[in-house]
């Protein structure tokens, strides 16, 4: 118990208060006032694989890791799409996936929000649409914001997320 | 026959003497594996092909002490009844849901008595699961959608209270025609497409399949791409084994864990997206060599973050191993015996963790492991707590071949031309990837096309080891006992 309460206050806070990169630090500090503004609660996501390879998977849950910290900006990840706002999804879709999907988002209760996670949830990917492949998200469920990148790195993540929760036209 | 006379019976295959090819009819196909089983051979792999592929045929690939055996069971008649070949699940029980995956892909049908969907799931989505009757005895479904963020799969449970009586799994749900769509490309595009097979084990994958590729044409791969390749390798294996044992904590009530290997994981993915220019690694390994150098200044700081990392999962094993709460949850859950293990035939880390001692780096001893002499970590006991202690001399040893690595690294070019490879020739690569071996077969067509490649995940073979292990256990233990054998499903859906 010792060994682990040392270890703790030695290692102290690790959360990056001001990354480096330049969007990245707008981005962190947007959204934990923006989703306080809108929500003034946290704003829960539910992430759903939709037939995604795994990539996308390990980075969103990098956004756990102490560095990124997303709990600290207001944003939990939750078990049940009925208690979420956000659902992020990750593709391509399959086939066998689409009625799972399909079942999560009118699980979610509105208003809610969809980002669409990674090159494969954006258009398909290097999967392409067509044989077992449904390709993107927006082929199956309504997309508010797409995240491109294979996999996305967290920062990008967070800035889907945070378009998502911004108001845009038509919406 | 005996082991030698089959492998005396087989041709070397193109480049690579150590793997050699049979074409056998059904009642050989049956002998080599009854032969082979006898003699401790382990079935690395299942596949078939129809006629798009020029021929309907299925393939089995064999590891034995005398090298790596190809078989292939070709037909003549076109898919139907008269294409049922003898089923090998009798041998090599994980072999059925191979076979089950080659009728719904192929139509090739094998003589198993389980001819229920696998892959290919019924239109209207119904599967029929074995049901298990008695006083109390109820069922719990989970899934496909599962609780965390991982991927999705289905879990049957039947359950009395919280024991376990029987788990039931179905996957096949990430199923996205992956084989299909290796024939889109030509052979320098599917590495690409072969590193999203199971974007966890993209190196393994990549390697693999350009393993298959080379081969065969004879190229010699610049000795430092060799080595960069399998620096990746090790990256890979390590932020694998650093994100379990993080969750491995967390699950086990340890939030603690969670955070400190979380953060080791983030480093060390900075280190690695500082020396290969991305923090996962999916483009890194080309037909040829390596896409890129790594530059001189952040192969020193990556040396210096291998020595970090090596360190703290030091102390944090400390920490772990004191943590009574841990013990008790970690030791005798979800335990296969060793002699379990060999008759399920267990690959891999969860192989190693229950006295299968097998691993390609020290057993083939490929470039550059014939130089670089990884030493092979293994535990008996085979439950929770084995995979955990593995997972950590995993860490410790891939560390220090990083190092040597980075510390010895050869002079000269990353990367080489690679000509197209003659049309139907074959080649086969094998990787041990942080889960187990990783094998791809991949068939060249004319003009550098791809005739056929199937990518075979060791989750196959762990899958079902994964019902065994759960027997008895608690419901509130699977997650536990689930993440500890971490397989995967979209790397086994394809």
């Amino acid at each position: 118990m010792l060994k682990t309460l040392r270890r703790i206050h030695r290692i102290g806070l690790v959360t990056e208060a001001a990354p480096c990169e330049d969007q990245a630090m707008r981005v962190r500090e947007v959204l934990g006032r923006r989703i306080l503004q809108i929500m003034g609660r946290a704003l829960c996501v539910r992430m759903v694989d939709a037939g995604s390879c795994n990539g996308c998977e390990l980075e969103i849950n990098a956004l756990s890791n102490p560095i990124y910290n997303i709990e600290g900006l207001g944003v939990r990840f939750v078990a049940s799409p009925r208690h979420a706002d956000l659902l992020l999804v990750t593709g391509p879709v399959s086939i066998h996936m689409r009625d799972a999907l399909l079942r999560v988002f009118e699980a979610t209760p509105d208003p809610k929000l969809v980002v669409a996670v990674g090159d494969c949830g954006c258009n398909g990917g290097i999967f392409g649409v067509g044989g077992a492949s449904l390709g993107p998200v927006s082929n199956v469920i309504p997309v508010d914001a797409a995240v491109a990148g294979c996999p996305p790195t967290p920062t990008r993540l967070l800035a889907g997320i945070l378009t998502a929760l911004s108001p845009s036209e038509g919406r | 026959m005996n082991l030698k006379t089959w492998i005396g019976a087989a041709a070397p295959l193109a480049a690579d003497p150590g793997i050699r090819r049979i074409v056998v009819g059904g009642e050989d196909w049956r002998r080599i594996a009854e032969d082979l089983a006898a003699a401790g051979g382990r079935l690395l792999a299942l596949w078939g092909q129809d006629a798009g592929a020029g021929y309907p045929a299925v393939f089995a690939a064999y590891a034995t002490a005398a090298g790596l055996l190809l078989a292939e069971l070709p037909f003549e008649a076109p898919p139907g009844d008269a294409s049922i070949y003898p089923g090998l699940q009798d041998l090599f029980p994980f072999a059925s849901r191979m076979q089950r995956a080659v009728y719904d892909l192929y139509g090739l049908r094998s003589t198993d008595a389980d001819t229920r969907p696998w892959l290919r799931h019924a239109p209207d989505g119904g599967y029929e699961f074995v049901r298990v009757e008695g006083d109390g005895v109820h069922e719990i479904p989970v899934g496909p959608v599962h609780a965390g963020i991982i991927e999705p799969g289905h879990f049957r449970f039947s359950v009395v209270g919280e024991k376990v009586l029987r788990l039931e799994e179905r996957l096949g749900f990430t199923h996205k025609g992956i084989e299909r769509r290796f024939l889109d490309f030509d052979v320098e595009q599917g590495c690409r497409l072969a590193a999203r097979v199971c974007g966890d084990s993209a190196v393994a994958y990549s390697w693999a399949y350009c393993r298959a590729l080379e081969d065969r044409v004879g190229v010699e791969i610049p000795r430092r791409a060799n080595w960069l390749r399998a620096l990746a390798l090790e990256l890979e294996r390590i932020a694998n084994h650093l994100g379990d044992l993080g969750a491995l904590g967390n699950d086990a009530g340890f939030a603690f864990g969670l955070t400190q290997f979380s953060r080791l994981k983030e480093g060390l993915l900075r280190a690695t997206e500082a020396a290969f220019g991305r923090r996962y690694l999916l483009d890194t390994i080309a037909p040829g060599g390596v896409c890129g150098d790594l530059p001189a200044a952040a192969g020193a700081a990556l040396e210096r973050e291998l020595a970090y990392v090596a360190a703290e999962t030091v102390a944090l094993r400390d920490i772990y191993d004191e943590h009574a709460g841990l013990r008790d949850r970690f030791v005798g859950a979800g335990a296969v015996a060793p002699e379990l293990a060999a008759r399920l035939g267990l690959t891999g880390l969860a192989g190693r963790a229950s006295g299968q001692a097998y691993d390609l780096r020290t057993d083939l001893r490929d470039a550059p492991y014939d130089e670089l002499r990884a030493a092979k970590c293994g535990a008996e006991t085979g439950d929770v707590a084995a995979r955990v202690t593995l997972r950590f001399d995993e860490v410790a040893e891939s560390c220090r071949l990083g190092r040597r690595i980075l510390g010895d690294l050869p002079a000269g070019g990353v990367r080489t031309n690679v000509p197209p490879p003659a049309a139907d020739s074959l080649g086969i690569g094998i990787i041990e990837g942080w889960r187990g071996p990783v094998l791809v077969a991949l068939a060249a067509a004319a003009g550098g096309r791809i005739r056929r490649c199937h990518p075979h995940d060791p989750s196959w073979q762990n899958w079902p080891a994964l019902e065994h292990a759960v027997i008895d256990n608690i419901v509130p233990d699977f997650p536990l006992i689930n993440k500890s054998f971490n397989l995967a499903y979209s790397g086994h859906d394809l």
